[in-house]
């Protein structure tokens, strides 16, 4: 019943899966290691990063991997004003407060979302959707191939700008040690701006190398989110390379338990991954003591 | 007692504390140009407080400080350092996620940054237990280390005014002379350094003047010299 080439497929595609789930969780665990919260309003700006990459192509035409720097930059822009003009500003510096407003703001986007763009499924309809990619016998969706390289060369980029470059270091010296770098005349509420901007970058990236093959709905970005905090868990809150790791490791559970279980059951096998590591593994593979 | 003429740090009525809790009720301080100057003082006294307020970590609710002649009270941190008024804090406060070469390197994030390699060869040169360890979490660094790093990446801004605050905490009776040492050889390039110790008697010996603090309140302040010989002071810090 269970072919290996079947089995082959599957883990092949849940490994593409992957490559954008850890862009989401690589957001997710930097805004938690910098700022130490859960961002709750993570989904509904990777909602809102998916309607601008439709919107883009829908009233401009352009292709949503043309879009993808644009989107980045904006995505960017977008966090850091958010952390300067609310998430900042209403906090009073106290990180309970940061996840209320982040929980209130969610709320607001998805009801602003579903007020301007309604309930509709959305689609863009690119030439390159329905290709393929043969390896032994994988039919892989060329659009999942692209977003998977993108993923891992973007997670790249973004390790060599933390650990080389003085923004990066200094973005993870007030993870660790907020008050040192005060001494250092580090501008730590910019750095909590640009970490959360970061962040929602990550988001706008993902929403580029989603769109080709997926839909957006006012409510898309919640399937997402659970599945990224997962990650983070699975991999140790705040760690990189733990996101990077997790993300794989999902995406293939996933798949498989699609295989084995049907579409609608192969979410279980992510549940149980939560469970076992919340069980056995707290920390998470990749993480250290708080 | 004779005011220093020409101070890098003039801090004057400065009233500070936590919440409505007032743990410094009117300090009046100074640090002249290319001075050390020791602030004595029990457990819970304010040093840190004093320190803290300085460098803009916590607004003051009152007073002056003046820093090369303008006011930095209340000042955003990273303004304080630009200026070159540099604390090494109390516990080191090193990154203990990054690396010893990246904790200096930020050493230099808001200042002295063009002079960033000559400054890191001069730190080495000066520590050079830093040297053999460049690459090693800075968490994973002995107590020493620590001390050491933290005060390497102090100097790597090029401050003109230094606050060391307890540098000599948890070092092994060797260190801590080295230590003393290390700020007398500091001082004799011309860097003003504010000395918060526990160590009287090497304090004094290393310093031109110094203050008591005791409940928030400056009560006692002189030449070092002098402070050594009083019979208040020697009593109860020395125990005789
Ligand atoms: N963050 C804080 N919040 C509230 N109270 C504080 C805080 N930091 C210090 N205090 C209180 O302020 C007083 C002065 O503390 P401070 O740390 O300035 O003393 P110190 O002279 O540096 O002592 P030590 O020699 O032990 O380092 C103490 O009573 C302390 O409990
Ligand atoms: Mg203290």
């Amino acid at each position: 019943m269970f072919d290996p080439q079947i089995i082959f497929a599957g883990v092949l595609n849940g490994l593409l899966a992957g490559g954008v789930y850890v862009l989401v969780a690589v957001g997710l665990t930097l805004i938690y290691g910098v700022l130490h919260i859960i961002n709750f309003a993570h989904g509904s700006l990777l909602m809102l990063a998916m309607y601008a990459v439709f919107w883009l192509w829908r009233l401009l035409g352009v292709d949503p991997y043309v879009a993808l720097p644009l989107v980045i930059a904006g995505a960017f822009g977008f966090g850091w004003l958010l952390y300067r003009g609310v998430i900042g500003r209403f906090s009073h510096g106290r990180d309970e407060n940061i996840l209320l407003i982040t929980l209130g703001l969610s709320i607001v986007i998805d009801n602003v979302a579903l007020l301007f763009f309604g309930g509709d499924t959305q689609t863009i309809d690119v030439p390159y959707a329905g290709l393929f990619v043969e390896i032994g016998a994988a039919f892989l969706p060329l659009p999942k191939i692209v977003s998977f390289a993108a993923s891992l060369l973007l997670c790249a980029v973004l390790g060599l700008y933390m650990t080389r470059s003085d923004t990066g270091k200094a973005i993870r010296a007030v993870a660790k040690e907020r008050q040192g770098a005060r001494l250092v005349g580090i501008d730590v509420d910019n750095i909590f701006a640009i970490s959360y901007g970061i962040g929602i970058a990550c988001l706008g990236a993902a929403a580029c190398l989603l769109m080709p093959s997926y839909y957006v709905t006012p409510t898309s970005g919640h399937a997402f989110v659970l599945v990224a905090f997962t990650i983070v868990v699975l991999g140790g809150m705040g760690s990189f390379i733990g996101a990077a790791v997790g993300g794989f490791i999902i995406g293939i559970t996933e798949a498989l338990g699609g295989l084995f279980l049907g579409e609608q059951l192969g979410q279980i096998g992510i549940s149980l991954i939560f469970i076992l590591i919340l069980l056995l593994k707290p920390t998470g593979l990749f993480g250290s003591r708080a | 007692m004779a005011r220093p003429r020409c101070c890098v740090l003039e801090v004057s009525g400065l009233r500070a504390g936590y919440g409505a809790v007032e743990v410094l009720r009117g300090i009046d301080l100074a640090v002249a140009t290319g001075e050390i100057v020791a602030l004595l003082g029990s457990n819970g006294a304010g040093k840190s407080t004093l320190n803290n307020n300085i460098c803009g970590l916590y607004r003051p609710f009152g007073g002056a400080i003046r820093f090369d002649g303008s006011d930095i009270a209340g000042s955003p941190s990273m303004r304080i350092v630009e200026a070159g008024l540099i604390q090494v804090p109390e516990g080191r406060r090193v990154f203990p996620n990054l690396s010893v070469r990246d904790n200096l390197e930020l050493g230099s994030y808001r200042r002295g940054r063009p002079a960033r390699a000559r400054n890191l060869e001069r730190v080495l040169a000066i520590f050079p237990r830093l040297d053999e360890r460049l690459a090693q979490a800075a968490g994973t660094l002995s107590g020493g280390e620590q001390q050491m790093l933290a005060i390497g990446r102090g100097l790597m801004s090029e401050p003109r005014l230094l606050i060391l605050d307890e540098p000599s905490l948890g070092l092994s009776p060797l260190l801590v002379e080295e230590m003393f040492a290390l700020i007398g050889r500091l001082n004799g390039d011309g860097l003003a350094i504010l000395l918060v110790e526990q160590n009287v008697v090497q304090s004094l010996a290393v310093a031109h003047r110094a203050y008591v603090l005791e409940n928030g309140r400056i009560t006692l302040s002189g030449k070092a010299a002098d402070l050594a010989q009083d019979p208040e002071l020697r009593k109860s810090y020395l125990g005789h």
